[in-house]
């Protein structure tokens, strides 16, 4: 799908599992850079979907993040370590006020 | 502690802004860069907000990095630079990692960063948001694995990603070209390109031709991308394109003929992003019939309808990067009058030679409109979706139309295509095209999608910054 032709300098961790990223990069970029294109389920139907515009428009590389749900990974940056999972269907308000 | 500290505290700490500024600009892409630099040169205290991590908007995307490590290789990237060192060192107050989501009438701006939002008063504004990719709704296009030639360009800018294995790039539009020869150039690899473009795109160009001419470097370099990519990989001349798979893109379908696939890149050429201007009460847009888009009616300067607030670059009618930055500048200096700075003989004076330069850098729209129109909508099939926030296919927005709905307003009560998270960002002209061709009508006179303020989802941990 997608070939890196630059060095990856860290580790992420997408579902429990490590990835090679390079800081600074973003979060959805990393991902198709290994191979991942399903980010998140849709809230209609359950639907998995992957980024279409990489520029922030569309939504539709939603992700949890450090536990916030909801972020677009085509505009959160690669930090050493950062920790992702699959954004499933809509956002759920209970864990996010815990 | 108040709730706006409860929910601020251990956000990370965000550099305070000043209660007001002369000049807000939108965006660092080409025109808005270029707008700073002008304003600052007036200067005008100039604050610029921008939803990237760097300057350069999608065109200039990650230019500075590239610069760092040597690798900025063609004209545009050289261009992207030298705007880019020049808007660094205007002192004009950059926020990047910025949205903004409101302007309220009298030039007050709200937008959020690292998690909090912000808000500051502005005498006049620079809206510079860029185009956007014309979506182009297939069967299947929303399994994972199906992207926009865009995407992978930022994808490619950024990180050096390059395609690989079953990569297919699939529609019309100059861009798709250009994305082609800098992949091949950089070691990548693709399967085929699907061009979808209706025959006899010279022939409906040639009229313009001559005018065209008087800046031959866009043909000349569309020549050569063309014929690059000819010989490094097949183009495929089809009509009809769907995507298929199980949960994510296994194989597609050209012309009934099924060829494997794992990354299919679309694209339909680009639009401008007028997400914030049609929020914005009183600031009216114009139909253009030929690039089939809704822009907002400018001036020479930039002004919109309303007063004390201007747009410059694509977010105004596509016209590429190098009369972007020109139209940047020349709406600095429209601005730098209104607010006193200097003389309308002065801001005619400079803006002269900018508005023969950015006359020169247009002088080839009219051949490349005709040469890449968009794709008709009516021919999408009843089974697409094309609001893929809300799963809505064409044929309910077809079905809607049947009973009555006259407009993109009146489809979303119906069907609730443009209501999800995107806000119509991306179905929006797909949407619109498919009500235009059912009811038989020009799109001019099709409502688009009302947006509102905010123009951007927020939360209200967000918002709840703004009383702290």
């Amino acid at each position: 799908m997608f070939r890196r032709t630059e060095p990856t300098d860290c580790t992420i961790v997408w579902e429990g599992r490590d990835l090679p990223a390079r800081e600074g990069e973003s979060l959805a970029v990393a991902l198709l850079a290994a191979g991942i294109t399903s980010f998140r389920e849709t809230p209609v139907t359950g639907a998995a979907r992957g980024p279409l515009c990489l520029m922030g428009a569309c939504f539709d590389c939603l992700v949890e993040v450090a536990g916030v749900q909801n972020m677009q990974a085509c505009l959160v940056p690669v930090t050493p370590g950062l920790v992702a999972g699959i954004q499933h269907g809509a956002r759920s308000f209970e864990e996010d006020a815990a | 502690m108040s709730v706006a500290d409860e929910w601020t505290a251990g956000r990370e700490a965000v550099a305070p802004v000043a209660e007001t500024v002369d000049l807000l600009v939108l965006g660092a892409g080409p025109a808005g860069m270029a707008a700073a630099t002008e304003a600052r040169a007036h200067g005008m205290r100039v604050l610029v907000l921008d939803e990237n991590g760097a300057p350069g908007g999608q065109v200039h995307r990650a230019v500075e990095a590239r610069l760092a490590k040597g690798a900025v290789s063609d004209g545009q990237d050289k261009d992207g630079a030298k705007l880019a060192a020049a808007f660094r060192a205007s002192g004009a107050q950059y926020r990047p990692g910025a949205t903004l989501w409101a302007v309220e009438p009298g030039g007050k701006v709200f937008w959020s960063e690292s998690g909090a939002a912000r808000s500051i008063q502005a005498e006049r504004l620079i809206l510079a948001a860029g185009a956007t990719e014309r979506p182009l709704p297939i069967p299947g296009w929303t399994l994972p694995g199906v992207m926009s030639v865009g995407a992978a360009q930022i994808a490619l800018k950024t990180a050096g990603l390059v395609p690989e294995g079953n990569v297919w790039l699939a529609g019309q539009g100059p861009l798709l070209w250009l994305y082609a020869v800098q992949a091949l150039a950089k070691g990548g690899k693709i399967a085929g390109i699907i061009d979808l473009s209706p025959p006899g795109g010279f022939s409906r160009a040639r009229p313009h031709l001559l005018r065209a001419l008087k800046a031959p470097e866009y043909l000349l370099r569309g020549l050569v991308w063309q014929q690059r990519v000819k010989r490094a990989t097949r183009v495929i001349q089809a009509r009809e394109l769907r995507a298929e798979g199980e949960g994510q893109l296994a194989r597609m379908l050209v012309d009934g003929v099924a060829h494997p696939a794992d990354l299919l890149l679309l694209h339909d050429g680009v639009v401008p992003n007028t997400q914030v201007t049609r929020a914005i009460a009183g600031l009216t847009h114009g139909w253009d019939p030929v690039q089939r888009c809704w822009r907002p009616a400018l001036d020479l300067w930039g002004n919109t309808a309303v007063a004390g607030v201007m747009v410059a670059g694509d977010s105004g009618g596509i016209g590429g990067a190098r009369a972007a930055a020109l139209s940047g500048r020349i709406a600095a200096l429209e601005a730098a009058r209104a607010l006193g700075r200097i003389t309308t003989d002065e801001r005619d004076g400079r803006a002269g030679p900018l508005r023969l330069l950015r006359d020169r850098q247009l002088a080839p729209r009219p051949f490349l409109d005709a040469m890449f129109p968009p794709l008709p909508e009516a021919a999408i099939p009843d089974e697409t979706i094309l609001c893929r926030c809300e799963e809505v296919t064409a044929g309910r927005v077809r079905q809607a139309v049947g009973l009555g709905c006259l407009g993109a307003n009146q489809t979303k009560a119906f069907t609730r295509a443009g209501m999800g998270p995107c806000q119509g960002r991306i179905c929006g002209p797909a949407v619109h095209g498919v009500i235009a061709a059912a009811r038989g009508v020009p799109g001019g006179e099709v409502d688009p999608f009302r947006t509102r303020f905010p123009t951007k989802p927020l939360t209200l941990g967000e918002l709840a910054a703004l009383a702290g």
